[in-house]
């Protein structure tokens, strides 16, 4: 039933300084809390844990840099490590891709 | 960032995460823990053009997925139109099956969709202990669906297994075959819903059994899925991956053949029903404000568990399992990990717990009834009959018996 499996566990090393989007597969629910996120290729569920994460996500495909996204948003420096660790979970899950540049 | 998803989650979702739909209780096997008590197809079933409806709603409310079951769902005619119509309205479905219609044919069509999940149930790694519990042949027919799949390309389909007394022993087994067809193994919870109230007692696992249970699941981690049922066992201390959290009427519900909404695939009674999808305001009125949602939403406050140091890992178990097993919403759950539930059941032995609200199961079985000659006069007790005046009516002092479960 399920959320069967959350998106656990960032790894050190984001690279925030390319081009990133949301993964063509995923769908992005808004919510109270931030937002859910679908991936119908893996079939996994994973959630954006704040509206300003939501929407760092939401532009990171219009975005020059996932830098650029989080500072749009208006993403502190101090804040910054937080959200790449975040955004390193969501590209361990495929729920983002790095984006070729377009 | 703000409170942990868990407490979000309790306070309800604008839109369920996962929404199971029995699209029939028509099926052509009778397992002995149905928990819908499914058979025989219901007049009242939602149309065609009903289901599609349903799956608008879904749509504009952003719901990912479907978990579609019955019943057998793929017995119904409109069944591949329903799930063409939903995926191409971006609602994403994982449907279950005993495998009957799975021919290499259909087997290709959701190998060919990236929006089609299939679910094999299996309640036994030998035909042995699955037909004992799914009827004769059953096992077969699964395996064959399996076959089909993984012939047809399909990576990743899921076997799904309701884990019992008898085949606790077999989950390496379990394992294998999903290994064998390319496939992932789902472990399930069995609860005392439907007919499978009759047959708790002789099948749920064991105190040690679930144990074993959850220390292979631990090892396993995320290899094998778990629907997240078996939060209750999160209270031997590391939680199990997934939503530790009894999500009915907050992040789940179901809706049932003939469009009842209630709080959860496990809780088909009355006491759980939120409202119909043919009301006004279709489901989204019911999911957005059924009273009974709106309940289930508020903080709870663990009552007899409140005190226990496990409260916060498993949060009072199953609520489903609970009412079906007569014990209150409140306490602990009947297989709980540090023994309460054992004790809370000895207490209440001795009434009958709820009943499911319906029965679908195929009459053809013979039904158990006793139509004996009267108990012999002056048998000491006051006659049992519904116009009976007698407080005492039906009394009998060995039904107190608090050992008796």
């Amino acid at each position: 039933m399920s959320t069967e499996t959350l998106a656990r566990g960032a790894r050190a090393g984001f690279d925030l300084d390319r081009p990133w989007q949301l993964h063509p597969q995923v769908s992005v629910r808004p919510e109270r809390f931030g937002a859910l996120l679908y991936h119908f290729g893996t079939r996994r569920l994973s959630f954006l844990k704040s509206p300003a994460l939501l929407t760092v996500v939401s532009s990171l495909g219009e975005a020059p840099s996932a830098r650029e996204a989080c500072r749009a948003a208006g993403v502190t420096e101090a804040e910054l490590p937080a959200y790449a660790a975040a955004l390193e979970t969501l590209a361990s899950s495929q729920m983002i891709c790095a984006r070729v540049s377009s | 960032m703000t409170l942990p998803l868990v407490e979000q989650f309790q306070y309800g979702l604008d839109a369920p995460i996962c929404l199971t739909w029995e699209l029939t209780y028509a099926c052509n096997l009778s397992c002995v823990h149905c928990l819908s008590s499914s058979g025989r197809r219901d007049p009242r079933e939602l149309s065609t053009a009903e289901c599609r409806a349903v799956i608008d709603e879904l749509e504009r409310m952003q719901v990912f997925y479907v978990n579609i079951g019955g019943g057998e769902p793929t017995v119904r005619p409109d069944f591949w139109d329903l799930v063409d119509y939903a995926t191409a309205h971006h609602v994403g479905v994982k449907f279950s099956t005993n495998g009957v219609k799975i021919t290499p044919a259909v087997a290709r069509r959701p190998a060919a969709s990236d929006y089609i999940d299939v679910q094999i149930s299996l309640d036994g790694a030998t035909a042995e202990v699955n037909d004992a519990v799914r009827g004769p042949g059953s096992y077969a027919t699964a395996l064959r669906a399996m076959r089909h799949l993984a012939e047809a390309g399909f990576r990743g389909f899921k076997i799904s297994v309701v884990v019992t007394r008898q085949n606790v022993t077999q989950l390496d087994d379990f394992k294998a075959i999903a290994d064998r067809f390319g496939a992932q193994l789902r472990l399930t919870r069995l609860r005392p819903s439907g007919r499978g109230a009759d047959v708790w007692d002789e099948l749920h696992p064991t105190a040690s059994q679930q144990r074993q249970l959850y220390d292979w699941l631990v090892a396993r981690g995320e290899q094998v899925l778990t629907g997240d049922s078996f939060f209750h066992l999160a209270a031997y201390g590391e939680a199990l991956p997934g939503l530790n959290l009894c999500g009915a009427g907050r992040v789940v519900c179901l809706i049932d053949p003939v469009g009842d909404v209630y709080a959860c695939p496990f809780a088909i009674h009355d006491s759980f029903l939120a409202g119909n999808v043919r009301g006004p305001g279709g489901f989204a009125a019911v999911w957005r404000d059924s009273e009974l949602f709106a309940d289930l939403r508020r903080p709870q406050t663990g009552g007899a568990c409140h005190s226990c140091s496990a409260y916060d890992s498993c949060r009072g178990g199953c609520m489903a399992a609970k009412f079906f097993t007569g014990l209150p919403l409140d306490g602990p759950d009947p297989e709980c990990v540090k023994g309460h539930g054992e004790r809370a059941l000895s207490a209440v032995a001795s009434a009958s717990p709820p009943r499911p609200s319906g029965d679908h199961s195929h009459r053809s079985r013979p039904v158990p009834v006793s139509i004996g000659a009267r108990p012999p006069a002056g048998h000491g007790l006051p006659p049992d009959r519904a116009c009976d005046e007698s407080p005492l009516a039906g009394f009998s002092p060995g039904h107190l018996d608090p050992g008796g479960r």
